[in-house]
């Protein structure tokens, strides 16, 4: 039993991680009142940037053994952030300067988003001319899977606490920068202004545009991270297409179990990666009610929702004019 | 004078003029928002065909023939055309009287899977019992139930709590999906393959008949009659009215004596049901099976296509013919130059994000504060003060 639990709590972080990620980034770009559903796709966009940095830079390489620890891991980091962070100022553009629908825009670049990680997945080794079969960048993420070295010398707290990559605690520190920033300063305290209320933010002399920007730019920047974490630790460097699945909309299931707050974000990303593979742990499941168990993060989600919106708890309700574009003359 | 030069002094002081500021616009006649609208899908395709070239290093103007051969090539081809446009259609209809009334119905995927299980079940199970005609009603029945259950779940909280409509309908999508992902491994045949196979191969009970030849004409005309009836509902009817009354302003609704909570849930009931319908049509109509993957995202990309048409039935037509041509024309280029198919979900993106953007021209202008206006105001404002001194 005990052991089981060990084995259990480290493949629940795995899975929650990329979650942790993109809801920490939704959360930041909901609290600006943008409800941005295009962060499945921005998350495959982040991946498969991060994979096509890598793998421009292995290809660059004269041999494998040639590779540069720092770069290896700040190319990939780089390039995602850049894929991402471009995705997001599309949606800012169409949505805070353009005032388009969100949530038309938002699914239009999540099928912009996952047809670009897709195609560019699956032809970056025919479009690059180079002659290996397929993306395989294992060289690099051993450089992102690399865990302390005497992890394995402390048993079940090494196993729980200390076995992850260096991206896992990136995430955690981040989640935990963003609450901060969110509940503790006087930037996040604008920013829940303009997402509360714009109109009133305005005329407390608030940039509404400039807070929207950021928020939904920064935001889209840490979900692309979800998507490197996911290609370069938990896959081993390896892309398929479809493989990162629907994590992108658990993601935003997420953002709604924690209640808006990035620090609960990261016990529910670990909750709910748990829950996302928990019928591996159950003995004797069949196949096919392995599959009704895989809806249960989003039961949960529903749940939470109803509850929420029962108990109408000022802190816990989502930003007021979520999904609602801002524009001053209007009355 | 002194009055000029008061607002001269203000002008003077005013610490930065912004360049132009942006206004509403009444309202714009049909023909300029709708050359808007084709300047904005012109510069796509050019954008689109600029793509293509980077990516393949073919001719541009082959690119567009590809993609009219890869939509209208073969007589097959134009009638698979035809049939995928009327299912994204019949989406796209479900999900707009509850748009139009400002609850976003972003469930459509769950519904219309829930629906096509309803309808494969009664395949499975009454196929070969029951007469025809009314194998067909309880089929269509079921479907429908199950779709306008899973829609008024999410419309019931909604009315009552105020709970998020748009997350909620999504995370339905997903429940509804595993459920179909578990039946389809429950009723796997042949056993072992994880996949439900076509139902009733051989008698083809609960197939819906060809009429004309053409396999899938009567699927084609039932989505133009809900189109016609959905037109008349929305502009004609007192439903359709208090949608739109609810859509624009709930309080004035409330105001006016309409009872909202019966609308939201009446309305989705509806919506619902229609997606039913088009899981009826996918599973009874088309595929003769049912997986996760029989709605195909239509679900999702029938909330464009309806934002697109501006909620308008008619216009949905257009819509999702613009969508289902650039996706099938986009797939026959990846086809022809041999690469991948997620090409046309690029395209697609990239076409989307034009229309929505020249909405806002559509809905706003600019309006740039020139010197020349400055200074006819200043001209104004002292006409008027000389003016009011001779009066003196």
């Amino acid at each position: 039993m005990f052991s089981s639990i060990i084995s259990f709590i480290p493949r629940a972080v795995v899975q929650g991680i990329p979650l942790l990620f993109g809801s920490t980034g939704e959360m930041l770009t909901e609290k600006s009142g943008n409800l941005n559903l295009g962060i499945p796709g921005i998350m495959y966009v982040g991946g498969i940037s991060g994979v096509i940095g890598a793998f421009l830079y292995e290809e660059s390489l004269s041999s494998p053994d040639a590779i540069n620890g720092f770069l290896a891991i700040m190319i990939p980091l780089l390039s995602s952030a850049l894929g991402s962070l471009i995705m997001g100022l599309i949606y800012s553009f169409l949505t805070t300067t353009l005032r388009a629908n969100q949530n038309v825009t938002g699914l239009a670049m999540t099928t912009f988003g996952v047809g670009f990680g897709n195609f560019f997945g699956a032809s970056i080794v025919k479009l690059t001319g180079s002659d290996i079969p397929s993306v395989a960048l294992t060289n690099t993420s051993q450089f992102f899977k690399a865990s302390l070295p005497f992890a394995d010398d402390l048993g079940w707290f090494g196993k729980i606490f200390l076995s992850y990559g260096f991206m896992t605690y990136l995430a955690i520190v981040v989640a935990i920068a963003a609450a901060f920033f969110l509940k503790r300063t006087r930037g996040g305290l604008h920013l829940r202004a303009v997402g509360e209320n714009p109109a009133t933010a305005d005329a407390a002399g608030i940039s509404v545009e400039k807070s929207k920007y950021m928020a939904t730019c920064i935001g889209s920047i840490i979900a692309g991270l979800g998507g490197l974490y996911y290609v370069m630790d938990y896959a081993c460097g390896v892309w398929s297409n479809e493989g990162f699945g629907d994590r992108g909309w658990l993601a935003i299931a997420l953002v709604i179990f924690a209640l808006w707050n990035p620090d609960i974000g990261i016990f529910g990303s670990i909750i709910f990666g748990g829950l996302y593979i928990v019928y591996l742990f159950i003995p004797g499941l069949a196949l096919k009610t392995q599959e009704l168990f895989k809806m249960l993060p989003y039961l949960v989600t529903i749940v939470v929702l109803v509850i929420t919106s029962m108990r109408k708890k000022r802190e816990y309700q989502p930003p007021q004019s979520l999904g609602l574009a801002y524009f001053r003359e209007e009355r | 004078m002194a009055k000029a030069n008061t607002a001269s002094a203000k002008t003077a002081k005013a610490p930065r003029e912004p360049l132009f500021h942006i206004v509403k616009r009444s309202s714009l006649p049909f023909y300029k928002s709708w050359l808007i609208r084709i300047i904005a899908i012109a510069i796509a395709l050019v954008v689109c065909g600029i793509l293509t070239f980077i990516l393949t290093g073919e001719n541009p103007i082959s690119v567009y023939g590809t993609m009219i051969e890869g939509a209208f090539g073969t007589e097959r081809k134009i009638w698979t055309l035809l049939q995928d446009i009327a299912m994204l259609l019949c989406v796209s209809l479900a999900v707009t009287p509850a748009f139009k009334m400002r609850f976003w119905n972003i469930g459509a995927e769950g519904q219309v899977l829930v629906g096509g299980l309803a309808c494969a079940a009664c395949m499975l199970w009454l196929g070969n019992v029951l007469p025809t005609a009314v194998l067909f009603i309880v089929m269509i029945i079921a479907s429908m139930a199950a779709g306008a259950i899973w829609a008024v779940i999410p419309a019931i909280f909604k009315a009552q709590w105020n709970t998020n409509e748009t997350l909620f309908t999504l995370m339905m999508n997903y429940v509804g999906i595993q459920i179909v992902s578990y039946f389809a491994m429950a009723w796997e045949s042949p056993k072992g393959s994880g996949k439900i196979g076509i139902i009733n191969q051989s008698s083809q009970a609960g197939w819906l008949p060809t009429i004309g030849g053409q396999k899938y004409l009567l699927n084609i005309i039932i989505v133009l009659a809900i189109t016609i009836i959905m037109y008349i509902y929305l502009k004609y009817s007192k439903h359709g009215y208090e949608i739109s009354v609810v859509g624009e302003s709930e309080n004035t609704a409330r105001y006016i004596g309409i009872n909202v909570k019966k609308v939201i849930i009446r309305t989705m009931l509806l919506s619902g049901a229609i997606c039913g319908i088009a899981g009826f049509l996918l599973v009874s109509g088309t595929n003769h099976t049912i997986s996760t993957s029989t709605a195909d995202n239509r679900g999702f990309t029938a909330i464009m296509v309806s934002w697109l048409a501006k909620f308008n039935p008619l216009v949905m037509i257009l819509t999702s013919f613009l969508l289902v041509f650039m996706d099938k024309g986009a797939s026959e280029i990846a086809t022809v130059y041999r690469i991948d198919q997620a090409f046309s979900d690029i395209i697609t993106g990239i076409l989307l994000f034009f229309i929505i953007g020249c909405e806002f021209f559509i809905n706003y202008k600019i309006v740039f504060n020139t010197k020349h206006k400055k200074a006819e105001i200043a001209a104004g404002a002292a006409d008027a003060a000389s003016s009011a001194k001779e009066a003196e």
